[in-house]
Parts: C-alpha cells; sequence; structure tokens
C-alpha cells in the first residue's frame, strides 16, 4: 500500500505536466476543430464542414503529399548521413576520448539558431551567391545555377543541414552500445565486413535508427518555416497550410488540419514501432 | 492624500469652467487651441497601442509623452496578428492603428468606437480622400477598400458603415501612400511603363509579387488588367469567376517558372532586389529606400494604369470612456497638429492633415517630398540620415500626381474566404 501510494507521488508530476501541457490542448484543439467560424470569429458548434472542406479539396491532398515527399527525401538522406557519421564514430575512431570530442564537434553547429543556420544559405546559394559566383569565375559553369535557391533542392538541402544531428546522436548511441565481443565472434566465424555490418551492426543499431527517424520525420512533418524561406513562398506544406488558415483567423480549419496532421504523424510513427520495438531492444 | 483630493476637485472647478468657456468659444466658431481640459489628470494617463504602421515608431511616442505627458505603450504587430488581437482580445488595447481593410473586417466585430468629428479640431482639414473619398472635388473615387467607404458609421453605438459622412469617424488617418512595383534599372534593360511588365518573358525567373493574400490579390489584378486578361467590375470585391481567371493566370505563370520567389516581409523584399534575384517585383516604398540607401540603383516605377493605394488609420478601442476616452482624443488632436505629419512625411509616407505637417518641414523638404521639386540641398530622414542628394527627385513626382492616380485601395472581399483558398492554391501549385 505505501508502496502504491510512493509509486502514485512519485509519478503525478510528470502526470500533471502532461495533463496540462499535452492533453488539455490537444483536447481543446480536437474541440476547436468542430466549431464553426466567419471571418473574424469562431462560435461553439458541432460541424463537420472543416473536416469536409479539408479532405475533400485536392490542395490538401496535394500538400500532404508535398510534405511527405519532403520527409521522405529528408529521412533517407539523413539516415545515410547520419548511420556513415555514427559507425565512424563508433567504430573507426578508437580512443573513448577522441570519440567524445569528435560528436562534441558535430554538435557545433546547435550552437547557433535554427533560422540563422538556415537563413545563411540564401546569400551562399543565391544567384549572384558565392557558390554561383565561385563556379562562374572556375568556369565550371557559363550561367548562374538557378535550381540552388528558392527550390525543392534548397528545402531539402536545409532540412539535411538541421537535422542530420538527430539522426547520429541515438544510432551513434545505439552502436556504442553494442558488445565488441559479438562482433569479434562473426570475424571469427568468418564474416566479411558487409555480412558484420548487415547481420550484427544494422540489426543492433535499430532502436537508434527508429528513434532518429521519428525525429527527423515528426519534425519535418510539422515545419513551415524552413519551406517558406528556402523555397521562397514557392512550395506548400502542411504547416503552413495552418499558418495560412490562422492568419486568416480560420482557427477551427487550422485545428482540424492539426488533427488530421496528428493523426497521420502518429499512424507513421506507429508504424515505425512496429517494425523496431523500441522498449524490447533498448 | 490631502494633496490628492486637492488636485481632484481642482481639476472639476476648472472642468465646470472649461465647460463654459468651450461653449462659448462653439458659438463664436473659435474652437481651436483652448487650454487643455484635463491636462493636470491625462500626464499619469497610459494609452496601449498596437498595429501596423506608425506603432513601430518609438519616437511619436517619445514626443507624445514629451508634449502631451501621455504614455503611449507601442506594441507593433503584422497585420494578420493584428486583425486577430483587435477581434479576439479587444481588451489588451486602447488603440488600434489598423490598415482601411483590416477596418472593414474588424470594426463591424463591435470592438471598437467611432469618434465624435466635433472633437476633432482639425476635421475640416483631413484630406477628403478619406471623408469624401475624392481628392479634388472632380476625381474619381477608386475600386477597392476605399478609405471613405469604412471612413463613418450611422450614430456612436453603430457598427454599420454609412455611406455619406456623418458626425461618427471610424479612424483618424495616419500614414497611406501609393504602391507601384519596384524595378532595378540597371538589370531590366528596357523601359518599364505598365503592370503586365513583370510578365514579360525577358525576366522569367527574375520576378515576384507578394504572398499576402489580400494585397497580393490585387497586384495581381492590376497585372491580368493590364494584361489585358480580364476586366474587372470591382478589383476590389471581385466574383468568383473573375478571381479563378485571375489565379489561373497566376498559376500560369508560375509554372513557366516567371517567379523567383514570393514574399511575405519587408526585409525579403529588400533582400531579393538588393542581390538581383529579382529585377521588378511588387514592393513597398521604404522597401526601394532601404535598397537605395545601400547604393544599388531602384526605382519606384509609376505606371500607366495607376498605383495600388494603401492607408493605415487609429481607432478607439470600445472600453474606452472617461478620462481615458479623453486622452485619446487629445492623443488624436495632438497627432494632426503637424509634428507628427512632417515626421511621417519625411519618410516618404503622406499624413492626413497636410498643412500642419507642412508647417513643419522646411521648403525644401516640403517641395521634394510633396510638391515633386527636384531636391535643393541634401533630404534627410528622421534620423538624420542623408535619403537623397541635391537635385533629385520623388518618382511618381507630387502629391497631386500620385494619390491622384490610384486605381484601387488595398480590399477586403466578400468572396474574401473563396480568393483565400484559391490563393493557397496558387501558392501550393
Amino acid at each position: 500500500m505505501k508502496g502504491r501510494v510512493a509509486a502514485l507521488a512519485l509519478a503525478s508530476p510528470l502526470a500533471l505536466i502532461l495533463l496540462a501541457f499535452l492533453l488539455v490542448p490537444i483536447g481543446t484543439i480536437v474541440v476547436v476543430s468542430f466549431f464553426d467560424y466567419d471571418s473574424v470569429r469562431m462560435f461553439p458548434a458541432f460541424v463537420w464542414t472543416n473536416y469536409e472542406e479539408l479532405l475533400l479539396s485536392p490542395i490538401t491532398w496535394k500538400t500532404y503529399l508535398q510534405t511527405l515527399w519532403f520527409a521522405a527525401v529528408t529521412w533517407a538522406i539523413c539516415l545515410a548521413i547520419g548511420f556513415t557519421v555514427a559507425y565512424f564514430l563508433a567504430f573507426h575512431v578508437h580512443s573513448a576520448l577522441m570519440q567524445t570530442v569528435l560528436f562534441l564537434i558535430c554538435t557545433i553547429p546547435f550552437w547557433t539558431s535554427n533560422v540563422i543556420r538556415m537563413i545563411s544559405w540564401i546569400p551562399f546559394l543565391g544567384r549572384n551567391g558565392i557558390l554561383n559566383s565561385a563556379l562562374l569565375s572556375m568556369g565550371a559553369i557559363d550561367r548562374p545555377l538557378e535550381f540552388l535557391l528558392f527550390s525543392d533542392f534548397a528545402v531539402v538541402l536545409a532540412y539535411v543541414h538541421l537535422y542530420a544531428l538527430f539522426m547520429v546522436v541515438p544510432i551513434f548511441n545505439s552502436m556504442v552500445r553494442i558488445d565488441r565481443s559479438l562482433v569479434e565472434a562473426a570475424r571469427d566465424a568468418g564474416a566479411s565486413e558487409w555480412q558484420v555490418l548487415r547481420n550484427v551492426i544494422i540489426p543492433l543499431a535499430r532502436p537508434g535508427i527508429a528513434i532518429g527517424s521519428i525525429l527527423v520525420v515528426a519534425v519535418v512533418m510539422g515545419d513551415f518555416v524552413t519551406v517558406r524561406l528556402m523555397s521562397g513562398g514557392q512550395s506548400a506544406s502542411v504547416g503552413l497550410m495552418m499558418v495560412n488558415a490562422m492568419s486568416l483567423l480560420q482557427y477551427p480549419a487550422a485545428a482540424a488540419n492539426a488533427v488530421v496532421l496528428l493523426v497521420v504523424v502518429l499512424l507513421m510513427i506507429a508504424a515505425m514501432l512496429r517494425v523496431v520495438d523500441i522498449r524490447k531492444e533498448l | 492624500m490631502v494633496e490628492t483630493k486637492a488636485g481632484k476637485s481642482k481639476g472639476i472647478a476648472r472642468r465646470k469652467l472649461l465647460g463654459g468657456v468651450a461653449g462659448a468659444a462653439l458659438g463664436s466658431g473659435a474652437v481651436t487651441g483652448f487650454p487643455t481640459i484635463w491636462a493636470q489628470n491625462i500626464r499619469n494617463v497610459v494609452l496601449r497601442q498596437f498595429g501596423t504602421g506608425v506603432s513601430n515608431q518609438n519616437a511619436i511616442a517619445e514626443k507624445c509623452k514629451e508634449d502631451l505627458g501621455i504614455t503611449l505603450q507601442m506594441t507593433a504587430l503584422d497585420s494578420d496578428a493584428v486583425t486577430q488581437r483587435a477581434v479576439t482580445q479587444p481588451n489588451s488595447y486602447d488603440i488600434a492603428d489598423i490598415e482601411y481593410w483590416i477596418c472593414k473586417k474588424v470594426f463591424p466585430a463591435g470592438v471598437l468606437q467611432p469618434m465624435d468629428v466635433s472633437k476633432i479640431r482639425l476635421f475640416d482639414k483631413i484630406v477628403p480622400i478619406f471623408t469624401t473619398g475624392k481628392l479634388t472635388p472632380t476625381s474619381t473615387i477608386a475600386q477597392g477598400t476605399a478609405p471613405n467607404t469604412v471612413g463613418f458609421v450611422d450614430g456612436p453605438g453603430s457598427t454599420r458603415f454609412a455611406s455619406a459622412p456623418t458626425q461618427w469617424f471610424t479612424m483618424i488617418p495616419t500614414i497611406y501612400n501609393a504602391d507601384t512595383l519596384g524595378i532595378r534599372p540597371d538589370l531590366v534593360g528596357r523601359p518599364i511603363r505598365n503592370w503586365k511588365d513583370i510578365m514579360d518573358p525577358a525576366f522569367r525567373g527574375k520576378t515576384s509579387i507578394l504572398n499576402i493574400p489580400s494585397i497580393g490579390i490585387m497586384d495581381a489584378a492590376m497585372i491580368c488588367e493590364s494584361a489585358g486578361v480580364i476586366r474587372y467590375g470591382d478589383k476590389g470585391n471581385m466574383t468568383r469567376a473573375e478571381i479563378d481567371k485571375t489565379i489561373d493566370f497566376l498559376i500560369q505563370a508560375k509554372r513557366a517558372g516567371q517567379f523567383r520567389a514570393f514574399w511575405k516581409t519587408f526585409d525579403e523584399s529588400v533582400n531579393l532586389m538588393a542581390s538581383g534575384e529579382v529585377v521588378i517585383q511588387s514592393m513597398w516604398s521604404p522597401a526601394v529606400t532601404a535598397v537605395r540607401s545601400r547604393g544599388i540603383p531602384c526605382v519606384y516605377q509609376p505606371l500607366e494604369e495607376g498605383y495600388r493605394a494603401w492607408g493605415g488609420g487609429l481607432a478607439l478601442a470600445k472600453h474606452l470612456r472617461g478620462l481615458q476616452l479623453d486622452a485619446a482624443y487629445e492623443y488624436i488632436n495632438w497627432y494632426l497638429s503637424g509634428w507628427v505629419g512632417a515626421y511621417l512625411n519625411r519618410q516618404g509616407y503622406y499624413s492626413a492633415v497636410l498643412e500642419t505637417a507642412r508647417q513643419h518641414m522646411t521648403a525644401d523638404e516640403w517641395g521634394y517630398w510633396m510638391e515633386g521639386k527636384p531636391a535643393q540641398g541634401e533630404i534627410k530622414n528622421p534620423q538624420g540620415q542623408v535619403m537623397e542628394r541635391a537635385g533629385a527627385v520623388r518618382d511618381g513626382g507630387s502629391f497631386e500626381q500620385r494619390m491622384g492616380a490610384v486605381a484601387c485601395w488595398n480590399a477586403v472581399m466578400d468572396e474574401d474566404r473563396y480568393m483565400v483558398q484559391k490563393w493557397n492554391q496558387f501558392i501550393a501549385s
């Protein structure tokens, strides 16, 4: 009995915080998503029009597909980079000190704000930017490359730059926990480097890969600043749709979109967790 | 304690006395210039002003404190946030600094109160665009949400806009201007005369328009009409068919790669132009100045079809009463009395009462900013930075030439919701 009280007492602070700052706001969003609205105000009601207008509009589907595409491309590139960097740190750098130093170097970009790191790409990639000027003066191109900025390329580049570390950290964390004797045993049993990687390291690094994937996908799905700045306002994302709706005081429409996005992201995460049981493998 | 009491009774006595005097003065028609009724108490009043335009200018708040003793707490927000807050948090502000098209949305929500024009000393001197809608008796009223169409309501408690001037004025104009396209004269390589020139294939991938639906659609309308794609009944209040046609035209241009980017904030437009990413785009007048101040040539090009105009004003919150309301009227009267007008004119905006503003400007400043005359000496902004050197002439010329050639005002349409859906489709396409 005493144990139960203590357990409840220990769990209650977090439970209360989650209740107040997670469940109540999400509940509010769900409630508001059924409200009706005009050009300046919203009215308590229970209508499905917000969902109907959202789900029956081809723009919504297009935007969701576009966002999913951004998420998929970013995820794939982040995974490739994240896995390689983590693998190098965990298996090719032998001293623990050096590992820590190199790992800290990876985090240095995070000392400046997201927005600044993103904006600094703009003068670099622009028509008369540093990259184009350099390529022109080297004679590699005879006219500026315009796809570099205000394009899907620029958006994905910024995403990868911003979020690759989200992939490095958990994968690295999983890899350093791998018992080295397993790798040795595999080698002794005659496995090639490739076989070690495929049959030992990747399966054991799966929880890290899953956590990194969840982080990257969740962040990209909800983003709007990167898309707006790097596409020069020419691309859409689900987040931007919501911002646009809110800026026109169409809160219920934005709330409905938020609920749909939440469901989509939760489904994606559920799918990932079906592939990898994080808790079992940690 | 004793002192406060004494102060109060004195205030009341003054009020009674002045009431009598004011009555007499009204009779004789010499209303202007009587001493401030609440002068003693007003010094302690705080007015919370929020909005887009002049609320960005702390110098006005400082001068107001100095001259009247009223403390203005300024909060600057973008126009979307202003609309939201004006409607949803009506007790969080005392004075709303909003644009006329925002007024059309916000006033009917019953969160603002109209002003009694008899308490505004210089009401008769306000530029007639805001009262009758006509700059000169012969001019025609432009399309869109022209300020005079939302300038008056029927009575003190009314939220219905009156079709002709009444005693109840919704907003005191603060700043207004005539917008057009900005160009890089060194990079366009040909004269620019019409709005449709932005769609010239020669500028493929080097143009931009602004991505604020309610304003962007007006620029788009100017472009479409100029290109002969469509002839609008009223650009400021399009039908669904007109919206469809306009957006289809934009989508085609976007697919063909005509646009480099769409901008949403002032600094984005400056950077696009200054970096040479675009050579012709929608622009606001201070952005042109900002590009030029970097030593990069930039012209605010007058176009044959005319300008797209915008304007903002100060409106009173519904909850204002008593001393605070009196202080607000005092502030507004001070606002029109000249110093602020000159301060705003010197930034390239226009102000509500030109006559008093002129008294606070030099002849050269007045000639350059308002009369389209070549500058005699250096023209400086209110911060003392040199804006133009001797010989410079303002793009577009005089006040009458610019404000007299307004084709439409920023507007909010009856089909607003549909327009925004279509605009989002354009951005997503």
